[in-house]
């Protein structure tokens, strides 16, 4: 980098930091506390704060739910440096993202990539406003690992699909006013070659969906019908049965996303965390010689996947970056945030274990326990991960 | 700053192991270790090496040497993990020569550094006493004598001190074993009276010696840094030599993989390559995930300690640094530990023999694990620049 950009990104370091501070609500400034407390914007969306809107509206203003977009597409047009700058004052600070969303981490890069034009003006605007909520309808009941084996058909009517069959693990399909889906559009083609990746609203008729009550509580996934959905052939992102290319590509995103959820370097540090319910010694060490050291070995670990994290961004940019690595952090991010929370659940032992109480926000410990379990299957399991380590990466025999 | 090497480093990186690969692969530690060699090293390919530069890395340019950064200490550092190269470029460019620029008064500077990038020199650090590393368990004593100092006392891992023309010897001046208060740095000639040097043969075949202290004479001037305060002085020049062995590390985890994925592609067993097994897929994927995640925290904590210099070792950069090297050296340690046990295990009996090299890679995981501190001790400190 030459000294002038030097001098220019530190401009807009200063400048960044200047308007964040202005302009960033102090109680944006720590992470959500609950999914309820997460805006996801959409047809029905709510606010469930007055900062909450505020924050909202003065990120989209400045294209900054989308900061690395194209202005045209209601992006912020920063360069990956700036967007660098922006994500590590945003993190300073402990400002939380203004707006939650599947078309922002999933469907947006693939339709930047594989979509016409038409697609674009159409739909990416609406995702950097917060309009329109998405969902992602891959998984089916029999195509869990194994996607590529999904049954869900689009017979071909004149200039129009007739979708039907069943998706399942649908992220928020109940809330969602468009899904992005795979549907098989050539049957006896091989498996990975008859697939296509089709957008169409929720709202259309033969779509209905059904919550899927999870261990945590919560019902954060649907089973989804779809009983001779209409769709335009308009709709297919990139060509007819290649929508595999597409699939795949937006699982890089998927699995990136993923691996993000261990709230990374917020909020407080895990051994302060312990010291509240363990206690400490004479020399301030945490009062359980054990799960310390489970601690320290959990930060060593976090501390060094975030640098790994840095470096894969990095990679990127200087085009060295391998494009199956967002699977190998996938894995490695998703175990250690499985990690994270049993270290969580034995530090606050019996006071963990609560469920329904006003003084444990209603279980809030254990039901995110529990939800992490699903880090390691969800987008791809961690077996699934490693397979492509192997395979792709390796280039072992027969993988 | 990204996390990648810059053009320059790539270049250097290039050229390191094009000269180490050529001159010096596992073949020359098998000879050197066969032939009992009595300097442990070749001295010839030391000459090469200060002749490219290498042996001056750190050294300021005004003393002869490169001025380069610990990050391009670490790229040569890998390269010799990738050959398990015997060589002084640890403890005497690396180590010795961070304490001399750091802690040496002019007169100090300018006698030591330029012989030390010329390769004339080698020097090493006498820290551990004990089995294991703990600097501040330090309790070789020096008493002031006259306008001087005696020292007593003995030291254990020594790296290269049969072969070493200066030791910088941490000693204690005042308080007792475990405080921070009362540590100083001697530089001591090893053939003063009183000195007793034996020469460790370790499992690794890599240089080391016991040092005994027995009353040994020194003057005022052979203080490096001040008397008593040595201990902030050691903790940097210590943190830079856990971050290259770090680096090593890190080399040497990823020539062992490398030489491992290539036996699963050819090993035949039960009429198929034994890597299309899954569990050996999972075993040697999960393995690379962890050498590519150490691999950043090694680079992150030197390009730390490379801030904490050019931010005049603010107190904010060098307790930044002080953390990014204690997560590397612990990382570099387990992951060290895991490459070389799949190393073995995958390469089935063959792994067992002398006669493959892979051994050769175990034994030197185990020294570089236990050099400056082992992955439980770093971890602690963490632990305790946390606050828990």
């Amino acid at each position: 980098m030459s000294d002038s950009e030097t001098a220019d990104l530190e401009t807009f370091r200063d400048e960044t930091r200047a308007w964040l501070e202005a302009n960033c609500p102090p109680e944006m400034r720590k992470p959500a506390t609950s999914d309820a407390d997460v805006f996801w914007g959409g047809r029905n969306a709510k606010f469930s704060s007055e900062p909450q809107r505020i924050w909202f509206e003065r990120m989209r203003d400045k294209g900054w739910t989308v900061p690395d977009w194209p202005k045209e597409y209601g992006g912020g047009g920063l360069s990956a440096a700036e967007h660098k700058v922006l994500r590590a004052e945003m993190a300073r600070m402990g400002a939380r993202p203004p707006l939650s969303s599947f078309g922002i981490w999933m469907l947006g890069p693939a339709l930047l990539k594989y979509g016409n034009d038409a697609q674009k003006n159409e739909h990416l605007p609406k995702i950097a406003a917060g309009e329109i909520r998405w969902c992602q309808g891959y998984s089916e009941p029999n195509a869990g690992s194994d996607l590529a084996s999904l049954q869900t058909r689009a017979e071909s009517d004149g200039d129009d699909f007739i979708i039907t069959g069943q998706k399942i693990w649908t992220s928020y399909a109940n809330y969602a006013d468009w899904i992005f889906c795979l549907v098989r559009t050539d049957p006896a083609a091989k498996k990975h070659d008859g697939i296509s990746f089709v957008l169409f609203d929720m709202t259309s008729k033969g779509v209905s969906t059904k919550p899927i009550l999870l261990i945590s509580g919560y019902s954060p996934f649907c089973e989804t019908f779809f009983d001779g959905v209409r769709v335009p052939k308009s709709h297919v992102v990139g060509t007819i049965n290649r929508g595999w290319d597409v699939a795949k590509y937006l699982l890089q995103h998927e699995r990136a996303m993923i691996s993000g959820m261990g709230e990374r370097g917020v909020g407080r540090p895990l051994g302060q965390i312990a010291a509240d319910s363990v206690g400490t010694d004479a020399q301030g060490r945490l009062d359980d010689v054990m799960l310390r050291g489970q601690i320290a070995r959990f930060d060593v670990d976090e501390a060094a996947l975030a640098a790994c994290a840095e470096r894969a961004v990095d990679l990127a940019k200087a085009g060295q970056a391998h494009p199956a690595f967002s699977s190998a952090m996938k894995y490695y991010g998703t175990e250690l945030n499985k990690r994270r929370y049993e270290i969580l659940m034995s530090a606050g032992g019996v006071d963990a274990l609560e469920w329904e109480s006003e003084r444990s926000k209603q279980g809030a410990r254990p039901r995110a326990w529990l939800r992490t379990k699903a880090n390691s299957i969800e987008g791809g399991t961690s077996e699934v991960m490693l397979g492509i380590v192997a395979k792709r990466i390796l280039d072992l025999p027969g993988a | 700053m990204a996390l990648v090497l810059t053009e320059e480093q790539s270049m250097l990186r290039d050229s390191a192991r094009g000269l180490i690969s050529d001159k010096a692969p596992v073949s020359h530690l098998r000879h050197l270790r066969d032939s009992k060699d009595p300097t442990g090293f070749s001295k010839e390919f030391w000459h090469s090496f200060a002749e490219m530069g290498f042996a001056g890395l750190l050294v300021p340019d005004e003393f002869g040497g490169s001025g380069l950064g610990y990050v391009e200490a670490g790229v040569v550092m890998e390269e010799i993990g990738r050959t398990l190269m015997p060589s002084p470029f640890l403890a005497t460019s690396v180590v010795a020569a961070s304490a001399l620029n750091r802690g040496g008064n002019a007169a100090q500077k300018s006698e030591y550094l330029p012989k030390i990038a010329s390769g004339s020199l080698l020097a090493t650090l006498a820290i551990d006493e004990g089995a294991k590393h703990r600097p501040l368990q330090t309790s070789l004593q020096a008493v002031r004598a006259g306008n001087g100092f005696k020292l007593s006392g003995a030291k254990a891992l020594v790296v290269d001190g049969h072969v070493a023309d200066l030791f910088i010897v941490a000693a204690r001046t005042a308080g007792s074993a475990g405080e921070r208060e009362g540590l100083t740095l001697f530089l001591v000639n090893p053939a003063a009276k009183g000195v007793a040097i034996e020469r460790t043969i370790m499992v690794d075949a890599h240089n080391a010696a016991r040092i005994e202290f027995a009353n040994v004479e020194v003057t005022a001037d052979s203080v490096l840094g001040e008397v008593d305060q040595a201990a902030s002085l050691l903790d940097g020049v210590l943190d830079i030599g856990r971050g290259a062995v770090a680096a090593e590390m890190v080399g040497l985890s990823d020539e062992v993989f490398g030489r491992t994925v290539e036996y699963l592609k050819s090993r035949k067993q039960f009429g198929k390559l034994i890597g299309e097994f899954q569990a050996l897929q999972h075993r040697a994927a999960e393995l690379y995930v962890d050498i590519e995640i150490t691999r950043a925290a090694v680079m992150k904590a030197l390009q730390a300690l490379d801030a904490d210099v050019a931010k005049a070792a603010s107190a904010v950069a060098v307790a930044k640094a002080a953390s990014a090297v204690a997560v590397a050296k612990a990382r570099a340690g387990t992951t060290a530990t895991r490459a070389v046990q799949e190393g073995v295990q995958m390469h089935g009996g063959m792994g067992m023999t002398d006669q493959f090299d892979i051994g050769f890679f175990m034994k030197r995981a185990r020294v570089c694990e236990e050099l400056f501190g082992d992955a439980n001790y770093h971890t602690e400190q963490l632990a305790r620049a946390r606050g828990y």
